[in-house]
């Protein structure tokens, strides 16, 4: 028979709320320093957001990216940025939005296909118009206050109002922190990235309903225990689950990374980061956090904290 | 534990076989799957843009425009109108929403009013004291021409994409003012954009020979005429035209266009219906040994000087064509005028070669996420990590069935949710492994330890899950194209993932519980 191995020891007891202090701080730091990152260094928008046109090219040996510059250089289309993309015969080509309308765009990416001719291999061409990518940046921005909101209010009717502020902290921890991952690695910001982000809160949030279900079924059942204790008690007990289905997810977003082609490396890096944040601020944000929040025992009276049904 | 319905079992059971079903003839040769028996499905995953190749346009029609020409309408009536009456007006013209013009004497008054109240029925007519009348189109009246022009700007664009032989072009409109168009496997698009990029208005008129081009250039451009630039620019025509405004016989009239050779060289014959046939047949023979232009959007195609009376409704025109060309502008002439400009929006093109590496990419990804989270579930819950990994494969199974069924189109970031899901579809399984193994360490017997464990665990897999679709469908609402593509995949992936880790599972382990009565379980 199989032997099944235990990751993680079956009786932990780490005392996980009593770092919070170290763990805040931490935090407050990550915060701040992506705050820091996003107003200062601001974010690398991809086309998506800011218009402009990518075009992805692909030569029969390598890229000579210097020579591409060259050529690209006196066509007087502004701000143009060539890069290798996953292989040394593929090439991102990026080009500034054009001044004018939408036609003054369509025009520079015929020039480009002129000036570069038939050696090379146009594997993707990409425009978006200042209309369209500002619409997109909206959407995106609703997107992910839709999100939040719509897990803000279900957490607050299956739980308790405090949970739901905790869950909330701990998801716009992730989400700052993530974009201020972005802003520090300058790497681009698109559509992906957004779809990343709100993969993360899905993520994160089913990481931090998690342990909520263990606390709100321990605080039931250990009622003159000190708060702190029923938390730190909660959380050893999932943390076999938490690390079991994190190290799942990374193997399948690792795969992503680095088998999945060029296109969705960015988007695999986002999530591997999100995982690791998001079970991150389950542990030491989502569940700390409410020792600061009015969180109300139901000694006796059972209305405040409604117990699983299973529970006889 | 032990009960586990009859029933429960056969719709286990029967929900894997019809997702297996439906999943089945992705794995197939498309012969074998076409030749299917009907009652089978025999639907494919719609595979998107950015994985088969292809050309993804959004077109913005020019609304502005069509609102324009409905007040210079209104413009061209009140002057019929009030000429046909002799009333003396002035400051005729239009705004950006209304008509408006002042009637000089106030004598005239009562009989303009009457006159213009009726211009048009669609608009609201305000009648100053001091003889200002303003004619404004009321809002449905805007909206109405809106759509009508948006609907066939639509029908439009798919008779010139259609006459390109695009195979299956998905054509949409997209709000009020724009059409989504989808061409699978169109790799280079610029023809398709070139056509669409103009809106093939094509009128004859007289050229006016009053006075020479240059002449009009340094004096002064007769009234009723303009100048106008050749529509291929070359050597042997001239670099401006002066041709009357007046509009003899417009395109509308076409009821044919064909791209044919006349002495070795590319040209176009087109042919009138009954109408324009008779008109262009008048005009023609009023104009012998006169030039008349071909003027396609604004620009002279050609001003061949008419020989005789063209009374077969049918003619020729020449130019300075290239094949190419010819096609073309018999391929627009056949299709018909958009009824306004239309500009690119976003376009987002894949060639086969990277649609084809992102398949290959995402197949890769997928068998080795898929492996990596088989081994690890194996080796660290045993048996039940076999147990889960059944449902894991069923999971992936009927997503594959379900994206088939609905016809759900799969992108590239649908491969990265389906691989994601892979690695979070176990979630459901760990929750319930780990909750058995805590209430084994309390000291359960093996039974009521799984039953107890399913039964905890589920309200939190059920909240977690929820929440995680709850993202997903803003991202569905919010994505386009391919993210679209992901949210669906992810969304379909934790709705099927929570019925093969609870369902399938506890049908397996009810299984093996039955029949190895076990003293402890291995997990």
């Amino acid at each position: 028979m199989l032997k099944p191995i235990r990751f993680v020891p079956a009786r932990t007891k780490i005392r996980f709320v009593n770092k919070r202090g170290l763990a805040f701080t931490l935090s407050a730091i990550i915060l701040l320093a992506s705050v820091f990152c996003l107003t200062s260094l601001g974010l690398n928008f991809g086309i998506d957001f800011r218009g402009g046109i990518l075009m992805e090219i692909r030569s029969s040996s390598a890229v000579n990216i210097p020579q591409i510059r060259d050529r690209l250089s006196t066509l007087g289309l502004g701000e143009v940025t060539i890069q290798e993309f996953g292989k040394e015969t593929d090439a991102l080509v990026r080009i500034q939005r054009q001044d004018g309308a939408e036609k003054e765009q369509m025009a520079a990416i015929n020039k480009v296909k002129d000036r570069l001719g038939s050696e090379f291999e146009y594997r993707r061409t990409e425009f978006v118009g200042p209309t369209v990518g500002k619409e997109l940046k909206e959407a995106g921005i609703i997107a992910i206050c839709l999100a939040l909101l719509s897990i803000l209010i279900y957490i607050w009717l299956r739980f308790e109002w405090q949970f739901s502020l905790g869950a909330i902290a701990a998801l716009a921890h992730d989400i700052v922190s993530t974009v201020g991952l972005f802003a520090l690695l300058q790497y681009e910001f698109n559509l992906a990235t957004v779809a990343a982000i709100l993969t993360i809160a899905g993520y994160s949030i089913n990481d931090t309903v998690v342990v909520y279900d263990r606390v709100r079924e321990n605080l039931r059942k250990y009622r003159q225990l000190e708060l702190s204790e029923v938390f730190n008690m909660s959380i050893n007990e999932t943390l076999s689950r938490t690390t079991m289905t994190s190290v799942t997810t990374l193997l399948a977003l690792f795969s992503i990374y680095f088998f999945g082609g060029a296109v969705l490396a960015d988007f695999a890096l986002a999530m591997i980061w999100g995982v690791c944040i998001g079970t991150y601020s389950s542990i030491f944000i989502a569940v700390p956090i409410l020792l600061y929040i009015k969180l109300k025992r139901g000694d006796g009276d059972q209305s405040g904290l409604q117990a699983p049904e299973d529970e006889r | 534990m032990l009960q586990f319905p009859a029933w429960k079992m056969t719709l286990v059971v029967l929900i894997c076989l019809i997702g297996a079903l439906y999943a089945i003839p992705n794995f197939l040769k498309t012969e074998i799957s076409e030749n299917w028996p009907n009652f089978a499905p025999g639907k494919r995953v719609s595979l998107g843009l950015d994985l088969q190749g292809g050309s993804y346009l959004l077109l913005k029609v020019d609304l502005d425009v069509i609102i324009k020409e409905y007040l210079e309408d209104i413009a061209t009536q009140v002057r019929k109108k009030l000429r046909k009456a002799r009333i003396g007006y002035s400051k005729l013209g239009a705004t950006e929403t209304s008509v408006s013009v002042k009637i000089r004497k106030k004598e005239d008054f009562s009989e303009s009013n009457e006159l213009l109240a009726n211009v048009d029925l669609k608009s609201q007519i305000d009648f100053g004291s001091n003889g200002f009348v303003k004619i404004t189109p009321r809002d449905e009246a805007l909206e109405e021409r809106k759509l009508l022009a948006l609907q066939q700007s639509i029908e439009i664009v798919r008779r010139r994409i259609d006459e390109t032989g695009v195979r299956e072009p998905t054509i949409q409109r997209q709000g009020t003012d724009r059409i989504l168009v989808q061409l699978p496997g169109v790799d280079d698009p610029d023809r398709i954009k070139a056509l669409l990029g103009q809106t093939a208005k094509m009128v004859f008129r007289l050229v006016d020979v009053s006075k020479s081009v240059n002449e009009a250039i340094t004096n002064k451009v007769p009234s009723g005429s303009e100048l106008l630039a050749p529509l291929i620019k070359s050597a042997s025509e001239p670099s401006l035209y002066l041709v009357k405004k007046r509009v003899m016989v417009s395109g509308e009239h076409l009821i044919d266009a064909q791209a044919t050779f006349q002495d070795g060289q590319p040209v176009v014959s087109f042919r009138f219906d009954t109408n324009g046939s008779k008109r262009f047949g008048k005009v023609t023979s009023d104009n012998v040994n006169r030039p008349f232009a071909i003027i396609l959007d604004n620009k002279v195609i050609s001003a061949p000087v008419i020989r005789e009376p063209i009374l077969g409704g049918s003619g020729i025109i020449s130019g300075s064509f290239t094949v190419k060309t010819a096609n073309d502008l018999a391929l627009l002439l056949r299709a018909g005028a958009l009824p306004a400009p239309l500009t690119i929006l976003e376009e987002r093109t894949v060639g086969p070669g990277l649609g084809f590496d992102s398949i290959e990419a995402g197949k890769l990804a997928s068998i080795i996420g898929l492996c990596l989270v088989i081994v690890f579930m194996v080796v660290a819950y045993g048996l039940f990590g076999i147990f889960a990994n059944l449902a894991l494969f069923f999971n992936i199974v009927i997503i594959l069935g379900a994206l088939s069924a609905l016809q759900a189109t799969l992108t590239l970031p649908g491969i990265a949710g389906i691989v994601l899901t892979i690695g979070m579809a176990v979630d459901a399984n760990v929750l319930i492994f780990e909750r058995i193994r805590e209430e084994v360490l309390l000291g359960r017997t093996p039974i009521s330890a799984i039953d107890a464990g399913y039964k905890r665990a589920l309200t939190t897999i059920i909240d977690s899950n929820l929440t995680t679709l709850f993202a997903a469908i803003c991202l569905y609402s919010f994505g386009s194209g391919p993210i679209k593509g992901f949210a669906v995949t992810l969304a379909i992936g934790i709705i099927t993932s929570m019925f093969t880790s609870i369902m399938l599972t506890r049908f397996l382990i009810v299984l093996w519980l039955r029949g190895k009565r076990p003293s402890s379980v291995p997990i």
